[in-house]
């Protein structure tokens, strides 16, 4: 497998890095980088730090050449499941499969994985080149071939000539860098990056997620990616992990987990959400604020109690006379691209995206299409979320842990 | 401006008059003598006393080297702890350097002399016992004793700021423990590494106290220089404080020429960026 993954590597560097996605490869005959093949198997992890319990009960494939976000907020344990991947931390029970092999007992040093921490670790007594060079330099890799890879890496995340750069000299993005190609050049099965964007600025944040997206499909390797920002994860990922408490509470596409949320969770962590609580009457028929909707959801028992979701931005603002539902606006928070209205119905307050002005105290009225209400079954997160009486910007930055300098370090 | 040299006016005067001045008087003694006329005649015999110089950097250099392989592994233990059991440690680490040091050797003394709790032990067991007083290891055992908290301090403070990310990032792009180590902590550590060598090895020179109470000048061991200046000043002929003027001069120039050898080592490993390639 080693020796393939070598023929693949050279070929890339023959090619110069045109981008090519994985289809076109396996369209082109080449058998060893079948779809769908499952690289890291997570069975049952179990794991408590301090009586606190981490990780339970845990199960997930990940296949091969994807990229997979893990996504969830401080503390819900993707970290230290991405940590028991790397080596650095063994689970109290549960197996880890790598290409179909157990490797729990192997250490770190061993493991075809390599990790993009999340403060860069570069090494500081080292240069750019050196950092980069470590790897080989640690396998007794030829000089000749040594420095070929690291110009290769260089050039793959656009740090040509920086060689002798001192690490103190550069800036936190270009740190960044460095260590994508540190941990590239030792060509891993599987790079695990530990919310590696974390402490860049909002636009360098956007160039880098592209940039990454874009390494990773040349590459074809599977990115494993940790994050508790979810535009991030909607906009890089084909697979989103969504992780609270340390369990799982749904994995899809960033569309499926936008779009079919399986619980409150998911709903309000996703995004923005409104969610209700209803009756599924039949198939395709739900009532909520007293009032029966079409809807596009069925498989429910008749009359279960459920949860439903209206996204902010697939609701439509009417004449009140016209609407299904009518409130009044208690207030409106202008957003660049849309206002943020908040909308009273009836003691629930609703949160609407809008590119109209409505004043507060206008009496208003909404249409909900079928397509624009998703049911989900009843969980714990039930109840919890998706009501904006207490909603304002100022507290929703207070509650967030990670919106402090610093902050979120450890999970 | 003003106000900066007023603050520093304090410091000014207590520079003058106990480091300049002494300083001055060290220098004018070496190049007198005893009339009071110039002369280098002190400085010539410093030949003779050439064989204590060596002897006094040897036993300088066995003390630094044991204390550097006792704390590097302890230091490096402390720092990986958790805050609390850090502090701790180093307190522990630090708790005998508040005692007198005079009382602390002369305990050590009274454990390893000839009928000290060491022999009888030893005799209790049914064991040869051991003449450790009086000897290079006697004063060797007593300089690490006294000094290797200055070794394990430094040591320490480096190692704290090593980001356990990066030892994760090192094993994580293939390093064993022996890669990680000399790859990695060692070069991270060098700064610390030196300024304990210096701490350790230039009071080790120069002490009189361990050699006098451990050792055996000038019978069985050599007698190291800091004790021989002691005599000189001790004596009454004012001849005597010539020499020792000239000896602690000498002392002085050796140990600032070991400080300047170190520095220059730091600033290389600055440079080309760690002393392991």
């Amino acid at each position: 497998m080693m020796l393939r993954f070598h023929v693949h590597w050279t070929r890339l560097s023959a090619r110069n890095f045109v981008p090519f996605n994985r289809t076109v490869y396996t369209a082109k005959g080449d058998a060893f980088f079948m779809e769908n093949k499952c690289i890291i198997d997570l069975k049952n992890i179990a794991i408590t730090f301090d009586g606190e319990q981490i990780l339970q009960g845990l199960n997930l494939s990940i296949k091969d050449g994807e990229f997979v976000t893990l996504l969830g907020p401080s503390g819900c344990g993707k970290t230290t499941l991405l940590r028991i991947i790397g080596g650095f931390v063994s689970p109290d029970s549960g197996d880890v499969f790598f290409d179909g092999k157990r490797i729990n007992d192997l250490p770190s040093h061993k493991r075809p994985v390599n990790t993009i921490f999340q403060r860069y670790a570069l090494f500081p007594h080292m240069n750019v080149f050196e950092n980069v060079a470590f790897g080989l330099r640690v396998r007794k890799k030829k000089e000749d071939e040594i420095r070929q890879t690291v110009e290769q890496m260089l050039n793959l995340v656009n740090l040509r000539g920086f060689e002798k750069r001192n690490i103190s000299t550069l800036s936190g993005g270009q740190q960044q860098r460095v260590a994508i190609a540190r941990a590239l050049a030792v060509h891993p099965k599987v790079l695990l990056l530990d919310e590696p964007l974390a402490a860049l600025d909002l636009k360098l944040r956007k160039d880098m997620q592209v940039e990454l997206k874009k390494i990773q499909q040349q590459l074809g390797i599977t990115f494993l990616y940790v994050t508790h920002d979810q535009e991030e994860a909607l906009s890089m990922s084909d697979t989103v992990v969504v992780m609270d408490a340390g369990q799982i509470q749904q994995i899809g596409t960033p569309q499926d987990i936008y779009n079919e949320p399986q619980n409150a969770f998911v709903a309000d962590f996703i995004g923005e959400s409104n969610i209700l609580d209803g009756i599924m009457h039949a198939d395709y028929l739900v009532e909520f604020f007293g009032r029966k909707f079409d809807c596009l959801d069925h498989g429910f028992d008749p009359m279960e109690p459920v949860d439903v979701v209206i996204r902010p931005e697939d609701i439509d603002i009417v004449e009140p006379i016209k609407g299904h539902l009518t409130g009044t606006v208690t207030s409106v928070t202008f957003k660049g691209v849309h206002f943020e209205t908040i909308v009273d119905f009836k003691g629930f307050k609703w949160l609407i995206q809008t590119t109209d002005y409505y004043a507060p105290d206008t009496t208003i009225g909404i249409v909900l299409n079928p397509e624009d209400i998703h049911i989900m079954k009843k969980s714990a997160y039930s109840g919890l979320f998706g009501d904006y009486s207490s909603y304002s910007e100022e507290f929703d930055e207070l509650a967030d842990p990670d919106a402090a300098p610093e902050g979120g370090a450890a999970e | 401006m003003k106000r900066t040299r007023l603050t520093l006016f304090p410091f000014g005067i207590w520079m003058i008059l106990f480091t300049i001045i002494p300083l001055a008087m060290v220098v004018w003694f070496a190049l007198t003598d005893d009339s009071g006329h110039f002369s280098l005649e002190n400085m010539a015999q410093i030949v003779n006393y050439l064989p204590s110089f060596w002897y006094s950097i040897w036993v300088g250099a066995l003390s630094t080297f044991f204390c550097l392989i006792l704390a590097y592994p302890l230091a490096y233990s402390i720092s990986r702890r958790s805050g609390r059991t850090q502090r701790t440690m180093v307190l522990i680490v630090m708790l005998p350097m508040w005692m007198n040091s005079l009382l602390r050797i002369t305990a050590l003394k009274s454990i390893i002399d000839d009928n000290g709790l060491l022999n009888r032990f030893l005799e209790m067991i049914g064991l040869e016992p051991v003449k450790l007083v009086g000897t290079t290891a006697a004063i060797v055992l007593g300089m690490v004793y006294d000094f290797l908290p200055f070794m394990i301090l430094p040591l320490y403070s480096v190692m704290t700021k090593i980001d356990n990310r990066t030892i994760e990032a090192a094993q994580d792009l293939g390093s064993n423990g022996f890669q990680v180590l000399s790859r990695v902590i060692l070069p991270l550590s060098v700064p610390g590494i030196l300024s304990g060598i210096t701490m350790v090895f230039v009071p080790s020179v120069s002490t009189f106290v361990v050699a006098t109470l451990l050792g055996n000048g000038g019978v069985t061991t050599p007698l190291m220089i800091g004790e021989i200046i002691e005599f000189l000043f001790k004596g009454s002929a004012p001849a005597y404080n010539n020499m020792g003027a000239v000896l602690s001069l000498v002392l002085m120039l050796l140990i600032l020429l070991c400080i300047a050898v170190m520095n220059s080592v730091d600033k290389d490993s600055d440079e080309i960026g760690g002393m392991v390639p």
